[in-house]
């Protein structure tokens, strides 16, 4: 049972980070970067649950979560929808379709998986272009409401701050829950033997499929959190360059780690804004720590630093006499 | 108890197995044998599901499993143990055989991420079930291990607690003993009989003659797809038939 309360005990520290962080960054615009460290964590933690922990990589999720963004902003600014609601029905919405398409594209494997979901996040990047009506197409969907409770509107970066961060740590919550039950045992074991795993009972197909889905619906809480906390969307935003990014941020973070999601989606957020110090060749150099990275820590952040630390450890130990 | 009736595969032009029929009782311990390409693996993956058979049908205590698929036997208590041992190496030896108690618990992805009170004391007797079954294949004190870093032979010993949690009414074998030296043979060979002594219906497939004939009750002999034999391991060791297809036909 140590393994539980060191488990809490992280959680706890990771809330008391995110309550006093404003007291240090009060100012708008890192309290904004704050915000979509937050969202993409979110994003990373989904990714994550599917790509790190049942092992199917996805492509398309930009996608989900510019589902989760136009349906909400959609529903709010042309229908004058509540906001919650609105999110809800996007969260739904999403679920229903990642089934719908769960079922036949996870029976692939590889690197058809990953063909197959990018064309979806292709065709639902070309619905947002393309359905002008409904979208705005190429030049966006402005006049979204903010999130409110009562007379409490969501409209300052401290108080998005604190909202996002709140859906943040819920997630994180119920994925390590999620992780280490039966299931999350299921989905690890399907990475490792899928043969084996159905042998002993684990219906991987189905599981599979839903493990999507509810990736998919996570990545739509937050596509509805941007919708909200930005009041505006552009299909630019849900590209395949940033299903990328969210793919990234899930290597670099560390596959099958939690908190790795998060320092992913972290790092991945903050150092483009660092690296504007570089002007033109700032991505030169952020191509270059990707490679650097994935090179020295190839189990990602979460793992990459004890085993790095180790690595230099025992060669600091052997130093220079193991030669001789 | 497992019934086998009258099985054919073919593969193209190729017939893999030709009308086998054979009855595997419970409470004994049935080897397969045969030089290779006699079909033994083959019928394996016939039984477990993953190849479905040209004609002739499987059945378990009864009912007809022939078109189950393979992740919808273990409940109904068939399981299976692979040649080359395929273990969640990536996971703890205890989280291994934990999953072998899949199928015997039932809470969903809602309830597993909001820790519902029933969620948890569901995980807590599978835990505890699970180190039962380390008990029984003796190695409790590996339970913290990484799977992927244990010998060969322990795996095995893993693959086996892992099926037993299953509580499975028959196992299937795949060539348990390869790989295994000899004290850890005579290990395995202690620990099926215990399996069988718990009225488990046990089938192996097995290249090691001497543990063959040491714990089977039954022995079926393949040869090219095809029945060659069938009796008690003395029936078998004493029949024409069999001498010469071992011995190569001169």
């Amino acid at each position: 049972m140590r393994n539980v309360n060191v488990e809490i005990i992280k959680f706890l520290v990771l809330t008391l980070l995110v309550l006093v962080l404003p007291v240090v960054v009060h100012e708008g615009y890192l309290l904004n970067v704050l915000v979509f460290v937050g969202i993409h964590s979110i994003l990373a933690l989904a990714l994550n649950l599917l790509l790190g922990y049942a092992g199917q990589i996805s492509l398309g999720h930009a996608g989900f979560f510019g589902l989760g963004a136009y349906i909400s902003g959609v529903l709010t600014a042309t229908y004058s929808f509540n906001p919650w609601l609105a999110m809800l029905i996007a969260a739904a919405v999403v679920t229903f379709i990642a089934f719908a398409v769960g079922f036949p594209i996870l029976k692939l494997k590889g690197h058809y998986l990953a063909m197959a979901t990018l064309g979806l996040g292709i065709i639902i990047y070309i619905v947002f272009n393309e359905a002008v009506d409904l979208t705005g197409g190429p030049s966006g969907l402005s006049g979204i409401p903010n999130l409110r409770i009562g007379a409490f509107t969501f409209d300052t970066d401290i108080r998005n701050y604190y909202l996002i961060w709140t859906f943040a740590l819920v997630a994180i919550g119920l994925s390590l829950n999620l992780v280490h039950s039966r299931i999350g045992r299921a989905l690890r074991a399907i990475h490792d033997s899928e043969v084996a795993a159905r042998v002993i009972g684990v219906n991987a197909r189905l599981l599979k499929v839903q493990i999507f889905a509810l990736s998919a619906a996570l990545s739509a809480v937050a596509g509805s959190l941007y919708a909200h906390t930005m009041t505006f969307v552009a299909p630019a935003s849900f590209g395949f360059n940033f299903s990328v990014e969210l793919v990234t941020m899930v290597i670099i973070g560390g596959l099958a780690s939690i908190y790795g999601s998060l320092l992913g989606a972290a790092l991945l957020t903050v150092l483009p804004e660092l690296l504007r110090a570089f002007q033109d060749y700032d991505i030169i150099v952020y191509g270059l720590l990707l490679i650097l990275m994935t090179m020295f820590l190839p189990g990602g952040l979460a793992k990459g630093f004890p085993q790095a630390a180790s690595y230099w450890r025992t060669k600091f130990r052997r130093g220079p006499s193991s030669d001789a | 108890m497992l019934e086998v009736r009258e099985l054919t595969q073919r593969f193209g032009g190729i017939t893999a197995l030709e009308n086998v029929s054979f009855t595997a009782r419970k409470g004994e311990i049935t080897g397969v044998i045969g030089p290779n390409g006699a079909g033994k693996t083959t019928l394996f993956n016939i039984i477990t599901g993953i190849y479905i058979q040209t004609s002739g049908s499987v059945h378990l205590n009864g009912e007809d499993i022939s078109r189950v698929p393979a992740e919808k036997l273990a409940a109904r208590g068939l399981v299976r143990t692979f040649q080359n041992i395929e273990l969640f190496g990536n996971m703890s030896v205890l989280e291994n055989v934990m999953l072998g108690l899949h199928t015997r618990s039932s809470s969903g992805i809602f309830s597993c991420m909001t820790k519902m009170p029933w969620h948890l004391k569901e995980e807590k007797s599978i835990r505890q079930q699970a180190f039962e079954w380390l008990e029984f294949s003796g190695i409790t004190d590996l339970a913290g291990q990484k799977a992927a870093n244990l010998p060969f032979g322990k795996g095995r010993l893993l693959e086996i607690a892992r099926a037993m949690a299953v509580n499975p009414s028959i196992m299937l074998m795949d060539e348990p003993a390869a790989g295994l030296n000899n004290s850890e043979t005579h290990m395995l060979a202690a620990l099926i009989r215990k399996i069988r002594d718990r009225g488990v219906t046990v089938v192996m497939v097995e290249h090691d003659m001497e543990l063959v004939m040491d714990i089977c009750d039954r022995i079926l002999v393949l040869n090219l797809g095809r029945m060659l034999a069938e009796g008690s391991p003395r029936e078998i060791q004493e029949n024409p038939a069999v001498v010469a297809a071992y011995l190569g036909e001169g």
